[in-house]
């Protein structure tokens, strides 16, 4: 569930998505001086997205640092102040450049402590700005986070909303595993109630955005946003829809999801990432390996991106992601004529 | 102990060497013994691979000791070292008990890594190893992270990375060494110039003649040393370490060496010949300082015999301990999959 609000005070208190990142950065850099910041363009410049902004002048160059265009390099540096008593906290520019970094993330980050017989922790966090939306074309706008879930040894989260942003991320840092942090880059400038004090969102926890009896929309980061507001239209076609934000995808609050399907006899999962051998597929075969799977009165509908690399046009790349229309197109096919 | 070039006998002979004359008794007595112990583990190791009493495969250093113990010798016991697939002279060189590492080859529960690691991930993280490593280049990027590590927290220790010839031709190594350049960070990267990344000669692989010559890319200093002469390497590394520890940045150190095995079991030396293997059995690292010790009258040959002996005889109880270890629990599968 989603972890409560400090004080009405703090309720109404806005910060963009970006900004509540920035203000947990900030906090877990003042509380901890093992914590630093580093990545490409992080410090003068502020972040190719503008979230490290002005911490390089209120921290300093030795705990926000720029770095070389090393992916390779800086996700490697990132495990080695981890093994030796800091924590890292790297921000690749765009989660894509993840791919020229998987070696030291999925051989060396997400293993050590394992292959090394539980001697040595890896607490580093890695910040990756993903999806698609804003005219970046195919290298730039790519939903990965499925990849890392694959993985054992890492963690893998996708906050939604200001307020899971900082409190994900503080618990990212706190966390002694790695922790990959998929921001959404259309959710950068949204804005939503964040308490200034620091909180934690556990990670693993799904929040139920919206409770209902019909059926049960799952996603997360952006994709839960669309189910939301898909769902207050539903809910004017007398379509009760309950939505799921997973928040985390590794691990995974499978009993959250269940329990709802229990309920809602329905269940539609949304997600970015192209649709086959994605997310949906994993969500879809656990459910149909539970007991839950008896509770379904319609097949399993998932809503996922188009098998396509993400195209430069608006109107192709908006139309190879899951829309809000999609969304309440699919409830409403599912819910009404019983087919996926 | 001071030694005393000569002095031990009347006869009048050519002065030792500065590099050997460097070398007190106390620490030539430590460095052979290393040396004996690395060879008698590996043909240990081989043997019982041999008999099936070893499952996998395994990467021997046999003709290498000299570059693993000499570059060590004046680490202190809190420096970091970095390893290799090629790694079982590193991790005894730098003070691990051999026992534990033939648990660990062997799979068993009291191996340093619980058995989950094996030869390619023995990692002694009390003793300053942050692990032997299966990838290519992989310690490289580590290595950054843990000379960032130490800065931070401004400690006085040095971080030694090993690597082969191979490696230097991934994007890792010169990410790494720039960033350790331009962050003038701890580091000694030791080049282990076996001649041959698996099949490869370095000569095909590489457009520069040495190893050594890529750091002025970088602006670091840059050493080639024939890494099978002991007293050689010892004074090659320790201005390098005395350098990093000083905060005068990282030095590229090439240690031209040979293995004397193939690269793993499957090696049937198709890229080699014969005359070449046994050109270099001719220059064993052992043999070579073993000669100029007697003839320096620095040691007796008994004197030497019993280093030997006692290595041999460390090697076979380490065996006989790994043979009696408990073997993991398969209930505990999925231990230390995450740090709690």
């Amino acid at each position: 569930m989603p972890t409560e609000l400090a004080t009405p005070e703090a309720a109404t208190r806005e910060l963009s998505y970006a900004e509540a990142i920035r203000e947990g950065l900030a906090q877990a850099m003042q509380a901890d001086e093992r914590v630093f910041l580093f990545g490409e363009d992080v410090g003068v410049y502020g972040g190719a997205f503008g979230v490290s902004g002005d911490l390089f002048h209120r921290f300093g160059p030795e705990r926000v640092i720029d770095t070389p265009i090393s992916e390779l390099g800086i996700a490697g540096a990132a495990v080695g102040a981890a093994i030796t008593g800091m924590k890292p906290v790297l921000e690749l520019q765009f989660s894509d450049f993840v791919t020229l970094a998987m070696e030291q993330i999925v051989n060396q980050a997400a293993k050590i402590h394992f292959m090394f017989g539980g001697k040595a922790t890896v607490p580093m966090v890695v910040r990756l700005p993903g999806g698609s939306g804003t005219g970046a074309a195919a290298q730039h706008s790519q939903s990965l986070e499925a990849w890392f879930a694959h993985v054992p040894g890492l963690k893998v989260v996708q906050p939604s909303t200001p307020h899971d942003a900082k409190g994900l991320l503080l618990a990212a840092i706190d966390d002694p595993n790695p922790v990959l942090i998929f921001e959404h880059k259309l959710l950068y400038k949204t804005r939503g109630p964040v308490p200034e004090d620091p909180y934690r969102v556990p990670i693993g926890n799904a929040a139920v955005r919206r409770v209902g009896r019909d059926l049960t929309i799952v996603g997360s980061s952006i994709m839960a946003i669309r189910a939301a507001a898909a769902a207050a239209r539903l809910a004017a076609e007398d379509i009760d829809a309950e939505v799921i934000d997973l928040r985390s995808l590794r691990p995974l609050d499978f009993a959250t999801i269940a329990a709802s399907v229990r309920k809602t006899h329905r269940l539609l999962i949304v997600y970015e990432g192209v649709k086959i051998m994605g997310i949906g597929a994993e969500i879809s075969a656990m459910i149909a390996e539970s007991d839950a799977f008896d509770f379904l009165d319609a097949p399993i509908a998932r809503l996922g991106g188009a098998d396509v690399p993400l195209p430069y046009n608006p109107v192709l790349e908006k139309a190879a992601v899951p829309q809000e229309d999609d969304i309440v197109a699919a409830a409403r096919r599912l819910v009404r004529e019983g087919r996926a | 102990m001071a030694s005393l070039p000569g002095s031990r006998t009347a006869d009048a002979q050519a002065p030792e060497r500065a590099e050997l004359a460097a070398l007190g008794d106390d620490a030539l007595r430590v460095a052979l013994s290393r040396m004996h112990l690395i060879r008698k583990f590996e043909e240990t190791a081989e043997a019982s691979y041999m008999r099936g009493l070893i499952h996998g495969t395994m990467h021997l250093s046999i003709g290498q000791e000299a570059s693993a113990v000499g570059t060590t010798l004046k680490l202190e016991r809190d420096d970091y070292i970095l390893s290799t697939h090629r790694g079982h002279g590193h991790c005894i060189a730098k003070g691990a008990d051999p026992a534990r590492m033939f648990a660990e080859f062997f799979g068993k529960e009291n191996g340093y890594c619980r058995g989950r690691g094996g030869s390619m991930h023995i990692a002694d993280v009390e003793g300053g190893n942050l692990g032997a490593n299966g990838i290519v280049a992989g310690g490289l990027p580590i290595a950054v992270g843990v000379g960032m590590s130490i800065k931070a927290q401004k400690q006085h220790r040095v971080c030694m990375v090993f690597f082969g010839d191979g490696a230097t031709n991934e994007g890792a190594f010169h990410e790494s060494l720039n960033m350790a350049s331009i962050w003038r960070l701890p580091i000694v990267f030791v080049c282990e110039n076996n001649k041959y990344g698996m099949s490869m000669d370095i000569a095909r692989a590489m457009a520069v003649p040495n190893v050594a010559d890529r750091a002025s890319s970088y602006a670091i200093p840059g050493i080639a040393v024939d890494g099978n002469d002991l007293p050689a390497v010892v004074a090659a590394a320790e201005p390098a370490i005395d350098l990093a520890r000083r905060g005068g940045g990282p030095t590229l150190l090439e240690c031209k060496t040979y293995r004397l095995r193939g690269h793993s079991k499957s090696d049937r030396n198709l890229y080699r010949t014969k005359e070449e293997i046994e050109t270099w059995r001719d220059k064993d690292a052992i043999r070579r300082l073993e000669h100029e010790l007697v003839a320096h009258n620095r040691f007796a040959e008994t004197e030497l015999r019993a280093i030997e002996e006692a290595a041999h005889k460390t090697i076979e109880q380490a065996l006989e301990f790994a043979k009696a270890s408990p073997d993991p629990d398969p209930a505990q599968l999925t231990r230390d999959v995450y740090a709690d």
